[in-house]
């Protein structure tokens, strides 16, 4: 009877081995798959138990504006996110969801607010030793409060679909990130799931995209605005304020048509204007003919000295590549028609709101482009500061000389430029512009853009402000200036 | 082997104990101490790792515990050392780092479904304290039965009524109104008897095991003798087919009848093997297998919570969302591959996701906490503990002795195969429970006096033989033979 004995205690080890290599198949070669299936609680549930830093903001007597922050709740996920002035803010907090991850900043600074990043690695271990709960870092920003709520409020007033961007032109902090129209992250956040899916179901649905951050993630055409690239490059050429450009009534290009605005001559005068009034009177035919005869090797280049055609920047939320060409060859111009069009920022040209505010700002900051930061330092759980705000020069797009110029022309340009927030004492230096859209431009309501930077004589704000009107009649100076100015006067104003 | 049947369970006067010189064989209750002590020692350390986790009070009333923990098997140890000194010395550790380890599972799971209740406002009984009760219930049980049993081969003059009880248990949960013997998780396996629920089939297995083992020792000749030669295989007759179709129709009438996979499968599995090593003919596992599919084929075709299981083990994934579909088993498996190879500390996983973690899933709650390596370390005790089991039934020099150590030995490995191969998906979920570590007390006591018999069995093959029989039993393996010379008592 001992040989089947034996026999069975066999197969009871194979039984075992059996159940061995089982659970190194699950437990070994599909763990990840298992560890990270969108069903498996366990990841989300370790992240919610941690609470999550706060995002704030510096206010105006330098006291932390908080605008992210968590809330204990009785349910599981201990921590609800709670977002203040949502709406206002969503484009910069972003959202953070059990159901549907985070986006903008909470993503992109996920490791430092989960406090999982390395630079907290110390604080978590003293954490672990004094047995309180282990939380992340906080992110404050370079937001300001004041030229933040006027931008919105007065492109949610007018009910206007657009973006706000404004930066200090000397340091490249983002001062005013506005997308309209803006949703609330809390409803995101909700611990219902039920509500969650209801509100990312409304804000996906809804044809106005409330959730795309049109200041970094929507690329427009920039229009007239993008004369002053062109202005640059002529500036680096040699060319200055006073040299003579063509006044005509209309070009022909590559088979259409290519007129002034008011379908006349230039300052009403067919013998040729100076760049300056060209400027600003925003003369399509002048621009056009100059971008034609500087060469596209000169219009790409000076294009890419401000930025256009870079795909890694990030703020650290990434920032959509802007284009001179289609989105194939983005810095590629294909012949003299399409480069001509380029030249008053129509055809392929596209610039997000945030690359249209560095180009101003480089030229408010004498020619020098500043990288663009949206987090001034991350703080401890505790507060103290882990690393600081560097302001990081990205390189010179034009001299000195050429930018003072270029800032006299746009001086010019603002006494030309009608709409409301003018104010007397300061010296505002801007363009505006009015970008075709659609197959149908004609009959398509345009983009209106003003970009401007104040005071013209030591820039303290630079801001590109676009609007995405409902308006076929409308013009950049009428939509787009008054928010402008409001956005750069409460910044002033509030003393930053 | 062929001693005659006679031989082992006639008169035991040739095996009285007369004359034994104690020095001659080692007893090894110390090492069996020892082990009881490093067992205790990993169980306390099991329990601080949960307190520090769960941020609980790291107290010196965690030593306590463990003194406690160490007096209880203390007390299984002294009456081992009183009752069967010569007991095989690592059945009983292994049980006890089991047990223990089921302990502080269970008790790390009521502190997370506290947390759960407590954020829902409600208040749950914990589980734990109960445990803790029929562990010693089970240890006395335990006790009783190596008192009372003072050689196994007296069970074989009870075993009709063993046969005959095992059966009425088994049966009694489906015959009874669901006032006393309600359905739970799909199941009519429980009797409700005031505050205790109790799983008579738990208690049925051991017995009719016993009743197997005994009636195909008496009736051995008649299953040996071949009936006619069919393709070079010699087909037992058809009248012996007797045991293994009563064996397969109970197994059957469990699944009809109570919905039970799991008890099904170990009980027909465990008779099979009996079957085997009492006849030592390969035919009846292969008929018996094949029984087995064709049951299994059936019961497919016939029962949708069949179809439902099969479903669920191809691809929890899969039948996720539907109602009885691969949820549970799915948050196993997000518990084991989240614990992957080193696990997340014990008390820091999230096993209460999983429901029932701790009965049925009480093993992904430990491949999720202690990881594979801790899933392995318990599989290896198992192991042990069910070799030890079969190695003293090598050695038992009767064939009753031989064939019920070996049955209990597989019984116990069989459950482990079901339960853990369950939850990790190798075969479909039966939901049986992990002996000695799931929560339940009827599986604790059960599995209790199995190991006591197999302590029993093991204390007559390492005792050192005297008697009337001078001859060694040649069946004897050689790590077991006794190398001193036997005195002829006097």
């Amino acid at each position: 009877m001992n040989t089947p004995l034996r026999r069975v205690g066999l197969a009871m080890l194979g039984m075992i081995i059996l159940l061995l290599a089982n659970a190194t198949y699950i437990q070994i070669i599909k763990a990840d798959d298992y560890r990270n299936d969108p069903r498996n609680k366990r990841v989300l549930l370790e992240e919610y138990a941690r609470e999550r830093g706060k995002i704030v903001t510096p206010d105006k007597n330098n006291q932390v504006k908080v605008l992210a922050t968590v809330q204990q709740t009785n349910d599981r996920l201990r921590y609800l996110r709670v977002y203040n002035e949502a709406p206002m803010y969503a484009p910069v907090t972003g959202f953070y969801s059990v159901r549907y991850g985070a986006g903008g900043l909470e993503r992109a600074e996920d490791e430092i607010l989960n406090g999982s990043d390395d630079r907290l690695f110390v604080r978590r271990l003293s954490d672990l030793i004094t047995g309180r709960d282990p939380r992340g870092g906080n992110i404050q920003l370079t937001i300001n409060p004041a030229a933040q709520a006027a931008a919105y409020n007065a492109m949610d007033k007018a009910g206007f679909a657009g973006s706000v961007v404004a930066l200090n032109p000397k340091t490249g902090e983002i001062l005013t990130m506005v997308s309209t129209p803006s949703y609330d992250p809390n409803t995101l956040s909700a611990h219902d799931t039920e509500a969650q899916a209801a509100a990312w179901k409304t804000y996906n649905d809804d044809k106005r995209k409330p959730m795309l951050n049109r200041a970094i993630s929507e690329t427009y055409a920039p229009g007239s605005t993008f004369k002053l690239v062109i202005g640059a490059a002529a500036l680096t050429d040699g060319k200055n304020k006073d040299t003579q450009l063509t006044s005509t009534d209309k070009l022909v290009v590559g088979g259409s048509e290519l007129r002034n605005y008011n379908r006349g001559y230039c300052n009403g005068t067919p013998d040729g204007v100076t760049m300056e009034v060209a400027l600003s009177l925003s003369c399509n035919t002048s621009f056009a003919q100059l971008a034609g005869d500087l060469g596209s090797q000169k219009v790409t280049d000076q294009a890419a000295k401000f930025g256009i055609g870079e795909d890694d920047l990030t703020v650290p939320m990434p920032v959509e590549q802007s284009c001179l060409g289609p989105s194939s060859s983005c810095l590629n111009v294909p012949d003299k028609a399409a480069l001509m069009q380029s030249g008053i920022g129509q055809r392929d040209v596209r610039l997000t709101p945030l690359q249209n505010a560095q180009i101003v700002a480089t030229i408010a900051n004498g020619g020098e482009r500043m990288k663009p930061q949206l987090v001034r330092s991350i703080l401890a759980p505790d507060l103290s500061e882990i690393s600081g705000f560097d302001a990081d020069s990205l390189g010179r797009a034009m001299s000195r000389d050429s930018a003072s110029q270029l800032r006299d022309m746009m001086v010019t340009s603002e006494s030309k430029t009608g709409g409301d927030g003018k104010r007397d004492g300061l010296t505002i230096a801007s363009k505006t512009g009015t970008a075709e859209t659609g197959n149908d431009p004609k009959n398509t309501p345009p983009f209106a853009w003003y970009v401007a930077f104040a005071p013209a004589d030591n820039p303290k704000i630079a801001v590109a402000v676009v609007v995405e009107s409902k308006d076929v009649a409308a013009t950049g100076g009428k939509l787009s200036a008054a928010i402008g100015r409001a956005t750069m006067t409460a910044y002033l104003d509030g003393g930053g | 082997m062929s001693s005659p049947v006679q031989g082992a369970v006639g008169p035991t006067t040739g095996q009285s104990n007369a004359g034994v010189n104690p020095a001659a064989a080692p007893t090894r209750r110390g090492t069996e101490l020892l082990l009881l002590g490093f067992a205790a020692i990993v169980v306390s350390a099991a329990l601080m790792l949960v307190e520090a986790n769960q941020e609980q009070q790291l107290t010196f009333r965690i030593f306590w515990y463990g003194l406690a923990f160490l007096g209880l098997f203390g007390i299984a140890h002294v009456a081992v050392r009183r009752f069967a000194p010569y007991a095989d010395p690592l059945i009983l550790p292994c049980v006890a780092l089991l047990n223990g380890l089921g302990l502080v599972m269970i008790y790390r799971i009521d502190l997370a479904m506290t947390e759960v209740a407590l954020r829902a406002g409600k208040q749950i009984n914990n589980d734990v304290p109960r445990q803790i009760l029929w562990t010693t219930v089970a240890l006395g049980l335990f006790l009783a039965v190596l008192v009372v049993v003072k050689d196994h081969r007296t069970l074989t003059k009870y075993h009709y009524t063993f046969g005959l009880v095992g059966l009425v248990l088994l049966a009694l949960p489906a015959l009874l109104p669901s006032a006393i013997a309600p359905t739970i998780n799909g199941a009519k396996i429980w009797l409700k008897v005031g505050p205790f629920s109790l799983q008579p089939g738990e208690f049925s297995k051991i017995l009719l095991l016993v009743f197997f083992a005994a009636f195909l020792v008496a009736k051995r000749d008649l299953f040996m003798a071949a009936g006619r030669r069919v393709l070079g295989i010699d087909l037992p007759r058809a009248r012996d087919l007797g045991p293994v179709v009563f064996a397969w129709a109970c197994s059957l009438g469990v699944l009809v009848f109570q919905k039970d996979l799991g008890t099904s499968l170990l009980f027909f599995g465990t008779i099979l093997v009996m079957l085997y090593v009492a006849t030592e003919r390969g035919i009846w596992v292969g008929l018996g297998l094949t029984l087995f599919v064709g049951g299994a084929v059936v019961a497919y075709k016939l029962f949708t919570h069949v179809q439902q299981r099969v479903a669920n083990w191809f691809d929890p994934l899969a039948t996720y969302a539907q109602a009885g579909g691969g949820y549970q088993i799915a948050q196993a498996l997000f518990g084991l591959g989240t614990g992957g190879v080193g696990g997340t500390g014990l008390g820091a996983g999230r096993p209460e996701l999983v429901p029932l973690a701790n009965t049925d899933f009480i093993a992904a709650a430990i491949g999720e906490e202690l990881g594979f390596i801790g899933l392995a370390a318990l599989l290896m005790v198992y192991t042990v503990l069910a070799l030890r089991g079969m190695r003293s039934a090598l050695a038992v020099r009767d064939t009753f002795g031989k064939l019920l150590g070996g049955g209990l030995s597989f019984l116990l490995i069989m459950q482990v195969f079901v339960v853990v191969g369950g939850v990790t998906k190798l075969i479909p979920m039966t939901g049986i429970t992990a002996p000695f570590l799931s929560y339940g007390g009827s599986s604790l006591l059960a599995n209790y006096v199995l190991v006591a018999i197999l302590l029993r069995i093991s204390d007559a093959a390492r005792r050192p033989q005297t008697g009337s029989r001078p001859r060694p039993v040649p069946q004897a393996p050689i790590a077991e033979a006794h190398t001193v010379m036997v005195e002829r008592p006097t």
